[in-house]
């Protein structure tokens, strides 16, 4: 779309993550479990344009997060709480690398299971474990007690 | 078989398959006389060193497992409750796992969370089998309820079983019905509403092709049945004593529930039992759940040789062929 070029046009970055194409109105949710939502966390520049005009889905979140890449764990995050995001890697301005978030089948240490009761809850030296059981709706089950997980937001560690 | 069961874990009975249930089944029979009278004598699992961690209380099972691991000549170690432990120092599960597989060559363990079984098989590099995990899963009493069913009626297949009291919270209930999805068995769930199946077990009962049966009438039922799963009501699970006691008195088996029932009607329980048997029923020929208690032994035997030892029947005599239900 031209207004949505001329938009990105306007603020480039130089180096960083472009994560485009955020299901509407969940760019702070992406932030805040990326620990990016508090000044403190980062030093990086944040840009969020949420709400955008775009022809694949009506509308959608962009963040931009200047001289940082996100780690393959980061990604999974992104692509629990918005699985149509795509990633882009900005190197000297350029798009050094794109891809769309794709969902592992399994999921380690990024949600906590709903169960208190659950062995994964209990401070043992190892990180929560689920499956992908379907993804969408999305919903996971937990290796360890086999309980679905279907607020899968709401348990993001 | 999906996989052999030298070295392997137990973990819930859906890990098995029609075969393989079959097959324990079929090693657990040729068992019984060792479990009952010591003889023929078996040096199985010789030298073999069964670990049994009881986080949490239990009678029959940790018993019959000690028990079973002896008659198989082999020894055991392990805690019934975990005052004397590191556990009570903050010991993680983890922790333990990693030691306590040092010094014995399988695990059993009963553990008050969820999925601890799990884990510890996840660490653990000798066989872990799962002796009841919080509300999850206890595969050996599953196969131990099969095998009481096979030995009373002489079949599984083409019976019509009754799981009747708190189907919607009893662990033993929700295992049975998933094995029994491995059978032709009409299935007819009895409790009150408040305590009925979740509907995930009926769905996957029906869906496996079982005719299942939903009623909250124990009475009228009985007369139909081969085999009367009968389990506990808990008070806790009522929000008054009143209401409890109306619904306990309704699910309670007596001579006078019984009267219409088939001769060959068998009663089991998990155990422990409360109110839901009445003590005369014990005298009856219906009564099967203290054999029950005992065919823990053979199972658990059968389970462990197929687990341990590299000739899981080595000093029994010759079996009998076939291992149809």
């Amino acid at each position: 779309m031209a207004e949505e070029e001329k938009f990105l046009k306007v603020q480039p970055i130089r180096n960083g993550t472009v994560i485009d194409h955020v299901s509407a109105g969940k760019a702070l949710k992406v932030l805040e479990v990326l620990g990016l939502a508090h000044g403190k966390a980062t030093g990086a520049t944040i840009s969020l344009l949420t709400r955008v005009p775009s022809g694949r889905e009506g509308r959608k979140d962009i963040i931009k997060i200047e001289d940082r890449e996100l780690t393959p764990a980061e990604v999974q995050m992104v692509a629990l709480i918005s699985p149509g995001a795509s990633i882009n890697i900005i190197r000297n301005f350029a798009v050094a690398e794109k891809f769309n978030v794709e969902l592992p089948g399994a999921i380690e240490g990024l949600v906590e299971c709903p169960n208190p009761n659950c062995i994964s809850n209990q401070r043992e030296p190892v990180p929560s474990q689920f499956q992908v059981e379907s993804e969408s709706p999305l919903r996971l089950n937990c290796f360890y007690c086999e309980r679905t997980v279907d607020d899968v937001e709401g348990q993001m560690v | 078989m999906a996989e052999p069961f030298r070295g392997r874990n137990l973990i819930s009975v859906a890990e098995l398959d029609r075969e393989e249930l079959e097959h324990i089944l079929t090693l657990a029979e040729r068992m019984l006389p060792t479990a009952e009278k010591g003889e023929p004598r078996l040096e199985t699992l010789k030298g073999r060193v069964l670990a049994t961690l009881f986080f949490e209380p239990s009678t029959r099972t940790r018993l019959s497992f000690e028990t079973a691991i002896c008659r198989l000549g082999g020894s055991y170690i392990g805690f019934a409750d975990t005052r004397s432990t590191s556990h009570q120092k903050g010991e993680t599960l983890f922790d333990t796992i990693k030691m306590v597989e040092a010094y014995s060559d399988a695990i059993v363990m009963r553990h008050p969370n969820e999925g601890a079984a799990r884990l510890a098989a996840q660490v653990s590099n000798v066989p872990v089998i799962n002796a009841g995990d919080g509300a999850g899963q206890h595969p050996t009493q599953t196969l131990l309820d099969l095998f009481t069913i096979k030995q009373e009626q002489g079949q599984i297949d083409d019976l019509h079983i009754g799981l009747a009291g708190d189907l919607r919270y009893g662990r033993t209930v929700h295992s049975l019905a998933l094995a029994l999805t491995h059978y032709q068995v009409k299935l007819t769930l009895i409790a009150p509403p408040a305590l009925s199946m979740p509907a995930e077990f009926v769905e996957r009962a029906r869906g496996s092709g079982l005719d299942v049966q939903v009623t909250e009438d124990l009475e009228s039922t009985i007369p139909d049945l081969d085999i009367l799963y009968q389990t506990r009501i808990q008070k806790e699970r009522f929000p008054t004593e009143e209401e409890y006691l109306k619904i306990a008195d309704i699910y309670q088996v007596g001579l006078e529930t019984l009267r219409e029932a088939k001769p060959e009607l068998r009663i089991l329980h998990p155990l422990p039992r409360v109110d839901e048997i009445a003590p005369e029923v014990d005298n009856t020929p219906h009564a099967a759940y203290f054999r029950q208690a005992f065919y823990g032994v053979p199972t658990r035997m059968a389970l462990l040789a197929l687990a341990l030892a590299d000739e899981p029947e080595a000093g029994l005599p010759a079996g009998v062929a076939g291992g149809g239900a």
